[in-house]
């Protein structure tokens, strides 16, 4: 794509059908709709479009299968269904220390869908440092590759590297989407992700110039694949780039440890906010009723701010996206913020204090109590045990 | 090149302005986009940015050379520059573009931002640490920090809760949010950083403050001066609300609530 000025990008913007072509036909004869074609300049546009379907590649997306000490991560899983709906072949890749990677790739070859497993060793690879890795998926990416799309979860991991990755190939990235749909015939694919706090929904288009489309995926918008016993992905081996000098090492890491469910992937979460006063009371208020719902236990930015809870617990906008079957939110208003991050489950539940009738909570709640929280939890663990 | 001698940091803090964190925001009738006139203020990541370039210089007092602030956007982008500067910023950069332009990319973006960094390095002041937020409350795809590290070359720290910078050793100690805890990395300066909420508590700026604010220097710059094309390459087709909840309702005790719970077969694990 050659320089475009200002005045040409502008015009872009027009919302009427026919400007909208126009910054088409700009930009990409391939990316004309049948129903465009109306005069003779667009005839040649129409030859350029054949041309281009008589030899369009099928979609060959390259997941990118991430997996904490051996065991995969569910939201991968997830990229994986979603690269699965592009129509075409899916590869994920593998990378790590020699010590987990085979027992991955091994649980990796009987996931549905995938057609290749690619794996790649190194000791560098143990922690995803996106400096050291990076080199790695430029080389798989490069121009004799077959890929179309790159997926992967949105992961912190993933949200590191991926987007470096896509500039040094010069092209743009789709973050967190719900859904997609990929037009084998031009091309392209069109991606529908939230903005605003997920108070907006975008409809996106990737065109056939974007030669490689990244993107990361919502994991609670696509189920996760699942493990089918008589699939068997061919695997292969890819040689490490060495990093000999990397601007970036790794420490350490601090994972902190639960014996609940993971917030991510549970199906029921009890969420604790700024009324839990402080670590003691959150700890002895919610755990005990998560523990009677088998729940995960997540918290508001407030309550994560005030040091109630673990940043890791954090749902909303910047924190954890999850849609479970039960998000019980107690002592929490209700933010933007917070809502964006909770509000696709199925049966939400809120407590909140008389003092705050009116919360925005009890406006996206299935069920709302409002009463003083302290209360209501013993009692609800009591009840829900007979 | 910078002589060797001088171990001065510049640092350069991109910001963006956006819809305030506040507003709820309406979907305009054409879907198109959302209704943009309301109020707008600093994306709060990039406070957070500003905050701790700021920070960084009261720890590291003369070792940190200059702060620059930059942003691309229509000319209200300016109010957002000022604030940077009302909070600390020395110096910022306006790179305008025409009030109906599109938004930028991050792509985009992150070219700018390297032709930038290229431009000061000429002039003699290379940029040494970029500090952005690690993403905008209002497109919410936080891919800027990470994408011009990747053109740079340069380190990367995003979803960082904690920065330590060694200006003699040129390195930079930085703890980063990551899924399910935290990691520490040490990275090599030059380096770019994306602030997480974790970070710090961006500071109000004070009247005095504000007022010197408006004599503080800003630079401005167009596109074509820094040979960037800053249109879209995504096309948006469409922007709509979201499926709308119905809320239930309230109960009034908690029976009422347990039973609305077994209702929807929520029983005890």
């Amino acid at each position: 794509m050659g320089k475009v000025s200002w005045l040409k990008g502008s015009r872009s913007v027009g919302r009427g059908r026919g400007v909208r072509t126009e910054s088409l036909k700009e930009r990409d004869c391939g990316s004309l709709d049948w129903s465009d074609l109306r005069g003779p300049q667009e005839l040649i546009c129409y030859r350029t479009f054949s041309r281009t379907y008589a030899t369009a590649t099928s979609p060959h997306a390259l997941v990118f299968l991430e997996h904490r000490q051996g065991v995969i991560d569910s939201g991968s899983l997830s990229a994986l269904t979603a690269a699965g709906e592009l129509g075409g072949k899916v590869s994920a890749l593998i990378v790590g220390g020699s010590d987990h990677v085979p027992g991955v790739v091994e649980q990796a070859k009987k996931l549905k869908g995938l057609t290749t497993v690619l794996h790649s060793t190194s000791p560098q690879y143990s922690e995803p440092v996106p400096e050291i890795l990076s080199p790695l998926l430029e080389k798989l990416l490069s121009d004799s590759s077959s890929f179309t799309h790159v997926v992967s979860a949105t992961s912190s991991a993933a949200k590191s590297l991926l987007p470096r990755v896509a500039a040094r190939l010069d092209v743009p990235a789709v973050s967190d989407i719900i859904s997609l749909e990929h037009d084998a015939a031009n091309n392209s694919t069109t991606f529908t992700r939230p903005i605003y706090a997920g108070n907006a929904i975008a409809t996106v288009r990737a065109p056939p110039s974007v030669q490689i489309k990244f993107f990361t995926v919502r994991s609670t918008a696509f189920s996760a694949a699942s493990v089918q016993d008589d699939a068997e992905a061919e695997t292969q081996a890819v040689d490490p780039v060495d990093v000999p000098d990397s601007p970036s090492k790794h420490l350490k890491t601090s994972i902190a440890k639960s014996d609940r469910p993971d917030l991510g992937v549970a199906s029921r979460v009890v969420s604790g906010g700024r009324a839990l006063k402080d670590v003691e009371t959150f700890a002895t208020t919610l755990y005990p009723l998560a523990d009677v719902l088998g729940a995960a236990v997540g918290a508001s930015r407030a309550a994560v701010d005030a040091g109630y809870a673990d940043n890791s617990l954090q749902v909303g906008q910047t924190g954890k996206v999850v849609a479970p079957e039960l998000y019980m939110a107690l002592g929490i208003s209700g933010a933007i913020q917070h809502l964006a991050g909770m509000k696709d489950s199925k049966l939400i539940v809120a407590v909140n204090k008389a003092s705050d009738p009116d919360a925005p909570i009890f406006q996206v709640a299935d069920v709302g109590l409002v009463a003083d929280l302290f209360e209501v939890v013993p009692q609800l663990i009591e009840k829900l045990k007979q | 090149m910078r002589p060797t001698a001088a171990r001065l940091l510049n640092i350069l803090v991109p910001v963006k302005r956006a819809v305030d964190y506040a507003v709820k925001i309406r979907v305009n009738p054409q879907q198109t986009g959302i209704d943009t006139n309301v109020k707008h203020s600093m994306n709060p990541f990039d406070e957070i940015a500003v905050e701790e370039a700021v920070r960084l210089r009261e720890r590291l007092k003369d070792e940190i050379k200059s702060i620059k602030a930059i942003t691309i956007g229509p000319s209200k982008s300016l109010e957002t520059l000022r604030t940077a500067l009302a909070m600390g910023a020395d110096s910022a950069i306006h790179v305008e573009i025409p009030d109906s332009a599109p938004a930028p990319e991050p792509l985009a973006i992150a070219k700018t931002l390297k032709a930038v960094i290229e431009k000061e390095k000429e002039k003699g002041t290379g940029v040494d640490l970029v500090i952005l937020g690690k993403q905008a409350i209002d497109d919410d795809l936080g891919l800027t920090g990470q994408m011009l590290a990747g053109l740079m070359g340069w380190s990367q720290a995003t979803f960082a809760s904690k920065v330590e910078v060694d200006v003699g050793g040129k390195e930079v100690l930085v703890v980063r949010e990551i899924d399910g805890g935290s990691e520490e990395v040490r990275c090599r300066l030059p380096l770019i950083v994306t602030t997480d909420l974790r970070l710090n508590e961006p500071r109000y700026a004070s009247l005095p403050n504000i007022m010197k604010a408006k004599k503080k220097p800003v630079e401005k710059l167009s596109a074509t001066d820094l040979g960037v094309d800053l249109t879209p390459i995504l096309e948006t087709l469409k922007v709509t609300e979201p499926p709308k909840r119905v809320g239930g309702g309230k109960v009034e005790s908690v029976d009422e609530l347990v039973a609305k719970m077994k209702e929807a077969g929520i029983t005890a694990a």
